[in-house]
């Protein structure tokens, strides 16, 4: 990999959301198909994604802020569907994002990657944001997602959501120690 | 070997960004991945934002006074544009803050400082940039507030800031600090920024153009995010 040549401006510096972010936050983001919410009218299969997030000692993080942005059943970033969610982890640090199940996105050339939302986390204690992404268990193209596919085998499960009931898929984040998730820098 | 047919944004410049184990702030011990992030090419996921309008997400940019209440504290005017990193701005793309109050307390339940609440100041701002990437709240200065990180530890004041761009991959969280602020130098969150020059552009501007006579003093920050790289990167599968 070659460094770019740098010219003109330098990105402004991260900083930590602090524990006090929830300023911003509205619960009902949390809810992409939310009446009032720009998705009402869009049709697909209603999903829930949720999951913990635990840091090096396994304990919860209570304070995260977790945003999802994702394309809509098609696979499509253009279309009527607005894929982006906010949600506050609870006391548990348990995320919870109810939405529509995103089809395959375009890759390069011909090829498709698998349904995947991305997920980017924010917290106190994180200087910059995480970024990593949620697939589903048992989708054929998980096999040949350009992502996935970079991953080392033994750590794609942690990308992995698994299905937990009718519509639901559950995916943990560990932000530190055994079976760290993968974080993606994009 | 994957490759990518989509230009992504350029890598973070040497220094400019602070890193995610800072052993000076305690919160980060626990909280960093111990693993290198994987880079990956970026695809149309990274290089999509949401659309956000003020429609679906409403705006409002007086936090200092409005209609029946007005706010304890000093009345300021924060504005700048949100441009990358070619010198282009972002037009229509959402800002929001955050703060505490004049006292150094977070309209929050979980901020247990001392200091009296504001019943006329919630500390929580949204906008969204004009047609030249400006942007512009008026609100009042927060006051500094202590923090449990190391004995006597207290935080320079600052404003919180979250902006989206156009891409998922410009996606910034930073905070906003005030001139001559004698907490800067020995803050670990604002030292965890490796580059000299990269902590002073988190510094606003004390702007008299941006005042408004007689109401409020002003201050200028602008916002970077990253610029589009010229070429795609090829995944090291
Ligand atoms: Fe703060």
């Amino acid at each position: 990999m070659t460094d770019e040549p740098r010219f003109g401006l330098t990105a402004t510096a991260s900083q930590t959301a602090g524990p006090f972010w929830h300023l911003i936050d509205f619960p009902a983001w949390a809810d992409l198909l939310r009446a009032d919410g720009p998705n009402a009218e869009v049709a697909g299969e209603r999903i829930i994604l949720t999951g913990r997030i635990t840091d090096g000692d396994g304990a919860p993080c209570p304070d995260m802020m977790v945003e999802l942005w994702q394309a809509d059943p098609a696979g499509s970033y253009e279309g009527a569907f607005n894929g982006f969610g906010r949600c506050a982890t609870d006391d548990d640090g348990m995320f919870r994002f109810t939405t529509l199940k995103p089809g395959p996105v375009r890759a390069a050339g011909n090829a498709f990657q698998a349904p995947h939302v991305a997920l980017t986390l924010f917290a106190r204690g994180l200087l910059h944001h995480l970024v990593t992404r949620l697939y589903f268990a048992g989708e054929a193209l998980n096999e040949q997602d350009p992502v996935l596919s970079a991953v080392p085998p033994i750590r794609r499960a942690t990308l992995i959501a698994q299905p937990e009931g009718a519509g639901v898929w559950r995916l943990d984040i560990r932000l530190q120690g055994e079976r760290e998730t993968v974080f993606l820098e994009v | 070997m994957t490759t990518s047919d989509q230009p992504g944004y350029r890598p973070a410049a040497p220094g400019s960004q602070p890193p995610l184990d800072a052993p000076a702030y305690g919160s980060t011990h626990k909280r960093h991945p111990k693993q290198p992030p994987l880079r990956i090419a970026a695809t149309l996921t990274e290089t999509s934002a949401p659309r956000m309008s003020a429609g679906l997400y409403p705006s409002h940019a007086e936090l200092a006074k409005g209609p029946g209440w007005e706010a304890q504290g000093e009345r300021i005017i924060v504005a700048g544009r949100v441009l990358d990193e070619d010198g282009r701005p972002l037009r229509g793309t959402m800002v929001e803050i955050w703060q505490a109050n004049a006292a150094g307390r977070y309209n929050h339940e979980r901020d247990r400082h001392d200091a009296p609440l504001d019943p006329n100041f919630k500390g929580e701002g949204r906008i969204f940039t004009d047609a030249e990437g400006w942007y512009r709240f008026t609100t009042i200065r927060p006051g500094a507030y202590p923090w449990r990180n190391h004995h006597n530890a207290w935080r320079p004041v600052h404003i919180h800031y979250s902006v989206f761009g156009a891409g998922f991959a410009q996606r910034l969280v930073t905070q906003m600090y005030f001139p001559g602020d004698p907490l800067l130098p020995i803050d670990p969150v604002f030292m965890a920024i490796p580059d000299a020059a990269a902590r002073d552009r988190l510094v606003a501007r004390f702007d008299l153009d941006i005042a408004e006579p007689e109401y409020a003093l002003g201050y200028r920050f602008d916002i970077v995010l990253r610029g589009r790289a010229a070429t795609p990167m090829e995944n090291p599968a």
